[in-house]
Formats: structure tokens, C-alpha cells, sequence
């Protein structure tokens, strides 16, 4: 079973250690603008959500990339950007429905969350254990919860037109 | 390359209209780390204390630390320091949020702002491109909505805004700076400054990054910083219940100032204490940024507060909001002799939205409170019934202190200056007309001592003696050993908030982690000494911008209520402040002269002579 990350934006408090700790490995600096794990703020609901890659099953990432730069890691599962052959089109970054593959302007590649080759920075540095790192059947649990927004949405469109 | 330090300041005239980015003097860096300290180096080197704080020639430095924007838990912190309006001493006003980080990631450890706009302008920071743009379009607007413009304006989501709110235009003198919405570098008038500079705000986006000099050396610091916050109970209670349990102890030794301080002990706390807040008003809690406490308290009022219309300025004020901390649920609550929480919350959040320091206003209020209630200011002055525990008088008062309208005029002015109005300056209860925060010291004698000395006024951050006069290790109504701890723990304290660290993180890690952190990320190997004697330096070069200021000895003083009148009842009863005890004490432990000159062997000492 491979293990894969898990949010849970209920512990979450916004502070940022996870954006920081992705920053440091990706640039050996603490620079969030350049961290593959995102939080959103959510002022007026007190609501904070981190969000990075879900190495989904169904990778629009790899599907769009005209050189096959993105390829899967063996061990973990992840869907890695190889620097050598990427050539910086961004396609990648256009197909990812999340918005989690981002164009890095210093290096001109893009980059994307590789799960820290099975030991996620941003899962150890959290301090409230809002972000896991754990066994799960698919790595794609994201989809199912998805699939529960899609329905109450789809729900209270039927529900407004019934009144 | 610097580390830790990003190595430039961002210098703007306003009356000019030039920003001019210029290489930090790095070598001043290293003898005052930063923040406060180093915002304090070049306020001494480059500015006449003398001037107007409410003047062109006064400058308004926002400075970062070099642990600011790191992971270091919790490296937050900006300081605003500035001649204070409140005061008319050296201010250093801190914040957290996200603002401080933001400055460093766009390349800048500090900001000065100098000169006066003619018009109303706010200033983009977008890493090096910087423009002082019109603020027609948002002059006027509370603070939430002022962020939100200036995003909507320049299409820019990312930046992160501190600014003013109607306070800061209309130059109340404790106006705040607010960034994030809801974090402020609160006390003294920063905010005023601002505003009379025709600055409405400072938005910046960063996309830089932070180095540490020693990357190995400092993750390992790091990671026992961290365990051992993580770990001690002091943490846990600040993430549990926030600030607002202090209230329950400060009020079981008798030194909750209540009612003006007419009394050390408050009969409502339980509707104002921690676990009245967790159970009726919290949504969440909430971090700054790189935060590993979350001490912020995120809550939202109770449809009751529906019987404090906001009447001047009809608007549907925001429903959810941050706070109140401890200190606003004194000033706002128990010293105005006010139990209901629907009052003290939506009075909170106009603070917050007008962009106004709660503590200066709940404890201004309270003094025109005890002079209403004694006859001394009259309905026709007053414009209504200002009576203690009344909440709609709370409400009503705030919105018309924002605005300076009515009554609110004089309460704009701070309690000093509105008792002087008055005569009657024996009900200002403070010190170099600066509001005293929520500890009585009848109940904790150290405060006495702490308050009359700080350097910006009275201030309960710079030596916070209720733990170790509550930890049995000293008597909390006795004198002994209170001035030698005071001036050590003031030493401490201005080297910590130079950092950029959070001083709550002292409730959990202790200050030795700290060091290594520092070492690690700025390449200088700094000891405790090294730290405390900085710490030393900053505090005297902070008072001898006060003496050039025009203060004496004799602005180190407490109101004659604290020294005179002791509380008739509860734990506290009997006991007055001996500060005649005291102050020799401080100046000699300082190395001072008598009357409160630092001495020639202590400025060589200091490297300041």
C-alpha cells in the first residue's frame, strides 16, 4: 500500500511551517514563494486550507507534457519533473486541475511536489499534525472528496430550482 | 551576501516622492541584531528627538529582525519605532502576521519613512519596484477594508498590507498600525505617525528568500527550539485558551485594575476569563506567520451584540474577528467596569477596524468614567451618560474616538492630555502619558518599578514581573530584589525583541535555545553575554534619545494613586508602591547616575561614548 499525503485543514492555524520547510528544500532558502505546498487563507471563515500535489491517478500533468519529463518514482509514487528534460513550456502547470505544478522563474522548469523521496518536509514540520503523511489505498483521496462537493453542489442547484 | 540580515533598507521621502534602496549598515547589525535595536541605531544617528512627533521631520521606522521571515518559531515580529505621539518618547510598537516576513522576502530588513505626502498615497513594495501610488481610492476606509482595496486595486491577491484606519488619518494619538487585518503594532501612536504623513499604507509582496549563514548548525538548533516549545505546558496553555487566562490570576492577586483602578480585583471575570471565551465566542485559533503557538484567538459575536448598534457610521461591521487577548479584555472590560462580553468583543473589533489601541482607549474611557461618576465632567461635555459597566457607552465612545467626534475628541487625545484639559490630572493613570496595561502593581510591587522606567511609557512587555512574583520566589507586595530583575529582564527582553522572535515564545523555550538560532543564522557567534550586554545597549540608547527628547528622572514616576492609596479589600488590601524604595535601586543596578543619567563608564562600556 503506498502512503500518500493527507491534509486535514481543520488543524490547521495558517502559520506557514509547511510552505517554509518546502521552500528550504527546494531552494536551501526560506522563500515561500517558491514552496510547492500552498496555504489558503480563508480570513472571514477562520478557515486555513495547505494544499500541494496529490500525485493523482490520472495525472494531467504527464498527459500534457509534449517531452515526457514527468515520470513516477518507484518507490513512492510520485509524479517527478526530471530537470533534464524538461524544457519549461509550462503546459504542465495549465493541466493540473489543482493548480499544485508551479513554473520555477529562477531555474525556468517547472516544479512540483516530489514527496521529498518518502520523508514529506512539510509533514514534519507541521506542528499541529494538520498535514500526514500515511498508508492509504489510493493516493488519490482527494478524488473522493471531490466527488462529495461535486454532488451537494449538484444537489443544491436541483434544490434551487425545485424552489 | 548577508544571512539572517537581508543586507538593505528601503528609504522613502514622502515629500520628495523618492524611494531609494540603500545597503544595511551591517557592521551597526551585528552590535544591535535588529528590530528594535537596530531601528533605534539609526532613529539616534539621524533624527533631533526634539522634533514634532506629529511633524514632517519625524521618521517612522518598520524594522524586521534577522530571524524575521526564517522558520524559527515565532520569527513574525516587525517593531515600529518612532517618536511617539502618545509619549513624545522613543516608541518601539511590535506586530506579527505575515507583513514583517513579507518585507524580508522583498529584500529590505527595514523601512524609513520620512517627510510628509501632500496628498493622501500609499507605497507597493514589489520586491525592487517600489511606487508611492495615490491613495484617493481607499483614504477613509477601515483597516479590513483598506487591505482589501488596495488587492483589489493593483490585482494583486499576494500582498501583504499594514496600515491605518480612520484613527490613524484623524491623528488619534493611539492610533495603531494594523497588518493582516487584525495584528497591530499597537500602543503609543504609531499609527498617528503614519497618518500624518499622509500614508495610508505600506503593501509588499516578496518573492526573495531568507539564507542562514550556518544551514546544518542552525536546523539543529532549530529542531531543540522547537521540541522544547512543543513540549512545555507554558505553550500549551497560550494554544488551549490564548491570553485570556492571565486574567483569573492576575485577579486572584489582587492586581486586576479595575474601575480605574479604584479597585484590585474585578466581581466579573468569570464572563471575561478564558474559559468564557472558548465556550461562547472562539471560532478558531490562529497563527502568525511560522507560528508554533497560535495564541490567536479568532471569535465571532453573539447575536445579542445586535443592542450595540454602531449608530454614527452605519455599516455592517464584520461579524467574526480577532481577539480580545488578555490585555483588551481588562482595558475594554474590568477597567471600565464592564462584564458583557457582546460589548467588550464588538469594541474590540472597532478597535481593530478603526485602526486604535485598545488598551489606551478602554483605559481612557475609564478615566472619564471616575470623572463623570464624580461629577467633574458634566452630560453637556460628555454628550452622554459615561457611567462604569455601561456597554453602550463603551461602544458608542470607541466609534466616536475613531472619528474624533463629540466627546470622542478628547478621548482621541489619550488620558493624559484629556485630564489636563480637564484638571484633574490626578485620574490619568499611566506614565509618560502613556495608559498603564492590566496589572495593578499594589498587587505586583516589580510593576511599579518596570512601568516607571520603560522607555516608551508605561508598557507591561518590557518586564513582566507577575510570574516571578506569583512563583513564590519573591513576595509580590515586597520591594526586595524587584529593581536588579526589573533592569536584567528589560535586558533581556530588548535583545529578544530584536531578533524578530515573538516574546510569548518565552513562555515555553528557554531563552538559551535562542542563541544558537541567532549564531547559526547570521554567522555571528553571539554568547548570552553578548546577548544581554546588547540587550543593554539598545535600553541606553533608547534613554539617551529620551534625555535629547527633553525627559528626566522625573518622568520615571507612577501616578500618586498607586503610591498613596492602597485597595480596602481582597489580596491586595493595604498595599501601596514603594518606588522611592525602588528607583535607587534600578538606576544603580543600571549603573546610572542618581538622577537617571547613564554614566560616562557605562556609555564606554556600551560602546555608546
Amino acid at each position: 500500500m503506498a502512503k500518500s499525503l493527507r491534509i486535514i485543514p481543520e488543524k490547521c492555524t495558517g502559520c506557514m511551517q509547511c510552505e517554509l520547510a518546502c521552500s528550504w528544500v527546494q531552494t536551501g532558502m526560506f522563500q515561500p514563494s517558491r514552496s510547492l505546498i500552498r496555504v489558503n487563507i480563508f480570513d472571514e471563515q477562520a478557515s486555513y486550507a495547505p494544499y500541494t500535489c496529490f500525485q493523482c491517478d490520472e495525472a494531467w500533468c504527464m498527459t500534457a507534457c509534449p517531452v515526457n519529463a514527468i515520470s513516477i518514482d518507484a518507490d513512492t509514487g510520485a509524479k517527478v519533473v526530471g530537470d533534464a528534460n524538461c524544457v519549461g513550456c509550462g503546459l504542465c502547470t495549465i493541466a493540473c486541475p489543482f493548480g499544485t505544478v508551479f513554473y520555477n522563474p529562477d531555474t525556468q522548469k517547472a516544479f512540483k511536489c516530489d514527496l521529498c523521496d518518502g520523508n514529506p518536509a512539510c509533514a514534519v514540520a507541521c506542528p499541529t499534525g494538520a498535514i500526514e503523511y500515511t498508508e492509504s489505498e489510493s493516493a488519490d483521496w482527494l478524488g473522493g472528496w471531490a466527488e462529495k462537493v461535486n454532488e451537494s453542489y449538484l444537489t443544491s442547484i436541483e434544490g434551487g430550482n425545485a424552489a | 551576501m548577508t544571512h539572517g540580515w537581508a543586507g538593505h533598507i528601503l528609504r522613502v521621502d514622502l515629500s520628495r516622492g523618492k524611494a531609494t534602496k540603500e545597503p544595511l549598515r551591517l557592521d551597526w547589525a551585528e552590535e544591535y541584531i535588529g528590530g528594535r535595536g537596530l531601528a533605534a541605531r539609526y532613529l539616534y544617528e539621524e533624527m533631533d528627538p526634539s522634533v514634532d512627533a506629529l511633524g514632517p521631520d519625524n521618521k517612522l521606522i518598520m524594522a524586521t529582525g534577522p530571524l524575521t521571515g526564517t522558520n524559527a518559531s515565532c520569527g513574525s515580529r516587525y517593531m515600529v519605532v518612532t517618536k511617539g505621539p502618545l509619549t513624545g518618547a522613543i516608541t518601539t510598537s511590535n506586530s506579527g502576521g505575515h507583513w514583517g516576513p513579507e518585507l524580508k522576502f522583498a529584500g529590505y530588513d527595514m523601512v524609513i519613512v520620512e517627510g510628509r505626502a501632500d496628498r493622501p498615497c500609499y507605497l507597493l513594495v514589489d520586491d525592487d519596484r517600489v511606487e508611492i501610488r495615490d491613495a484617493a481610492g481607499v483614504w477613509g476606509k477601515v483597516v479590513s477594508e483598506t487591505e482589501d482595496a488596495i488587492r483589489d486595486e493593483t490585482g494583486m491577491p499576494e500582498l501583504r498590507v499594514a496600515g491605518i484606519g480612520p484613527a490613524g488619518e484623524n491623528l488619534v494619538r493611539f492610533a495603531c498600525i494594523v497588518n493582516d487585518k487584525h495584528r497591530a503594532a499597537g500602543r503609543s501612536g504609531v499609527g498617528a505617525v503614519m497618518g500624518s504623513k499622509n500614508l495610508k499604507a505600506i503593501a509588499v509582496r516578496g518573492n526573495q528568500g531568507v539564507r542562514v549563514a550556518r544551514p546544518r548548525d542552525y536546523m539543529s538548533a532549530i529542531w531543540s527550539y522547537h521540541e522544547h516549545l512543543a513540549e512545555s505546558p507554558g505553550r500549551q496553555g497560550l494554544t488551549e485558551l490564548g491570553t485570556a487566562p492571565t486574567v483569573d490570576l492576575v485577579n486572584t492577586f489582587g492586581g486586576l485594575p479595575t474601575r480605574n483602578f479604584t479597585a484590585g480585583q474585578f466581581e466579573g471575570t468569570e464572563a471575561i476569563n478564558g474559559e468564557s471565551i472558548k465556550d461562547n465566542w472562539l471560532v478558531a485559533n490562529k497563527a502568525c506567520f511560522a507560528c508554533n503557538i497560535a495564541c490567536g484567538r479568532v471569535t465571532q459575536v453573539s447575536p445579542n451584540a445586535d443592542k450595540y448598534m454602531v449608530n454614527m457610521h452605519p455599516r455592517n461591521w464584520k461579524v467574526a474577528g480577532e481577539g480580545p487577548e488578555y490585555e483588551n479584555l481588562w482595558s475594554l472590560g474590568a477597567d471600565c467596569g464592564v462584564d458583557d462580553m457582546d460589548a467588550i468583543v464588538m469594541a474590540n473589533y472597532l478597535c481593530n477596524d478603526l485602526g486604535m489601541d485598545p488598551i489606551s482607549m478602554g483605559a481612557t474611557l475609564a478615566t472619564a468614567m471616575e470623572m463623570y461618576e464624580r461629577g467633574l465632567l458634566s452630560d453637556e461635555q460628555t454628550g452622554m451618560a459615561l457611567r462604569f459597566g455601561d456597554g453602550k457607552a463603551l461602544i458608542a465612545m470607541t466609534e466616536a474616538t475613531g472619528f474624533r467626534e463629540g466627546f470622542g475628541d478628547e478621548l482621541a487625545e489619550g488620558s493624559k492630555r484629556m485630564t489636563d484639559k480637564f484638571e484633574h490630572p490626578e485620574y490619568f493613570m499611566g506614565v509618560k502619558g502613556q495608559e498603564f496595561p492590566a496589572y495593578d502593581p499594589r498587587g505586583f510591587q516589580g510593576m511599579g518599578v518596570a512601568y516607571a522606567t520603560c522607555n516608551r511609557g508605561a508598557c507591561h512587555l518590557r518586564a513582566w514581573t507577575p510570574g516571578i512574583e506569583t512563583s513564590g520566589e519573591y513576595d509580590p507586595h515586597g520591594t526586595d530584589g524587584k529593581s536588579v530583575w526589573v533592569a536584567e529582564e528589560q535586558n533581556r527582553t530588548t535583545a529578544h525583541d530584536a531578533t524578530g522572535i515573538c516574546m510569548f515564545t518565552t513562555a515555553g523555550a528557554p531563552l538559551d535555545d535562542l542563541i544558537p538560532v541567532l549564531s547559526a543564522a547570521t554567522g555571528v557567534d553571539y554568547t548570552m553575554d553578548d546577548f544581554v550586554h546588547i540587550g543593554e545597549r539598545i535600553w541606553n540608547i533608547e534613554r539617551l534619545w529620551n534625555l535629547k527628547a527633553g525627559l528626566t528622572a522625573a518622568d520615571d514616576t507612577l501616578p500618586k494613586r498607586l503610591m498613596e492609596e492602597a485597595h480596602k479589600e481582597g489580596p491586595s488590601a493595604g498595599v501601596t508602591v514603594d518606588l522611592d524604595a525602588m528607583l535607587p535601586d534600578y538606576y544603580a543596578a543600571r549603573g546610572w547616575t542618581a538622577d537617571g543619567q547613564p554614566t560616562r563608564e557605562k556609555l564606554m562600556e556600551l560602546g555608546l561614548a
